[in-house]
């Protein structure tokens, strides 16, 4: 059963999204973003992952407006409502794909249900043998970096792709340059 | 009679369906990008919440409790939240890009320049 705090955490996260879709100040946006963030984490709290709720505060909430905010300043910060013309395309496929996964969650295990085929197989050895096994009080650390440390090192992985292809597409200082000597609109001055 | 214990897939799913929408319907790359992040938020809860078990305690292990959440949806989103902030640097990066090279961040704008481009 979900408690009250839950609903009220859920509800106002829906809120935010359409806020979100809805504001055509993209700098705006991007802070409700911020805040999006910060409330998906303390509902991580009350679901019990704390270790994801950090991450998200701080990776979610801090890196990402941040990285978002220096695009805005590269770029546009203002949506122009001229380029949105109402499809209707769009919001019938999106509506059709909703109610049909509406239709299937009345198959799913209720919240918080402990008979939940999630943890039936792996997740009880793991609780149970952090302890002798890997000796961290933290079974979420354990298994992050001993049981399945290759999910972990594969993550290191695409962050290091990532990184290089940031860093190749920036080239640096260099953006800054290109900027200020920039021509307007077209490519026609480019060599 | 509702039943408030599907509650949190239902909005798992309105969150996941508002971030869709903003992909596909929406022109602005950034706004684009801000879609993917709240899709990706959608999946990550969606984990999160299947993990909870009714009176269990954050998967810490101490004396005194005996029920623990399942640590392991745990794990696959630390994971999913850092790949996915990689990726939406990726895709900023490319939207900066793009600015330099079209002047715009409007896909129909692109496409124009684009067209005119093939057409002379």
């Amino acid at each position: 059963m979900l408690d009250l705090v839950h609903l009220v955490l859920f509800t106002f996260l829906a809120v935010v999204a359409v806020a979100i879709i809805r504001l055509k100040d993209l700098f705006a946006a991007v802070m409700l973003m911020g805040i999006f963030s910060l409330l998906s984490a303390s509902l991580f709290t009350v679901m019990d992952a704390v270790d994801v709720a950090f991450t998200e505060a701080a990776v979610g909430a801090g890196i990402s407006t941040i990285l978002m905010l220096a695009t805005l300043a590269l770029t546009d910060s203002e949506e122009h409502p001229e380029h949105n013309k109402f499809q209707a395309m769009p919001l019938i496929a999106v509506v059709l794909t909703g109610v049909t996964l509406v239709f299937a969650t009345f198959d799913m295990p209720r919240y918080g249900d402990p008979d939940a085929p999630i943890h039936q197989y792996v997740a009880p050895y793991y609780i149970e043998h952090t302890e002798e096994e890997i000796g961290v009080p933290n079974m979420v650390t354990a298994i992050l970096a001993s049981y399945r440390g290759y999910d972990t090192w594969g993550e290191t992985t695409v962050i290091f792709t990532a990184c290089v292809g940031v860093m190749l597409l920036l080239g640096g200082h260099a953006i800054v340059d290109r900027f200020r000597r920039r021509k307007p609109p077209g490519r026609e001055g480019e060599p | 009679m509702i039943e408030w214990g599907l509650y949190n897939y239902w909005v798992v799913i309105f969150l996941m369906m508002t971030g869709l929408y903003v992909v596909i319907a929406r022109g602005n790359l950034i706004k684009k990008i801000i879609g993917l992040n709240i899709f990706q938020v959608s999946v990550i809860m969606f984990y999160v919440s299947m993990g909870k078990v009714r009176g269990g305690t954050a998967p810490i292990e101490a004396a005194g409790f005996e029920v623990y959440s399942n640590p392991l949806p745990h794990v696959l989103m630390l994971t999913a939240i850092v790949v996915g902030v990689a990726t939406s640097a990726l895709a900023l990066a490319l939207v900066v890009r793009i600015k330099e090279t079209y002047g715009t961040i409007e896909e129909d704008e692109i496409r124009r320049i684009e067209a005119d481009e093939d057409a002379s």
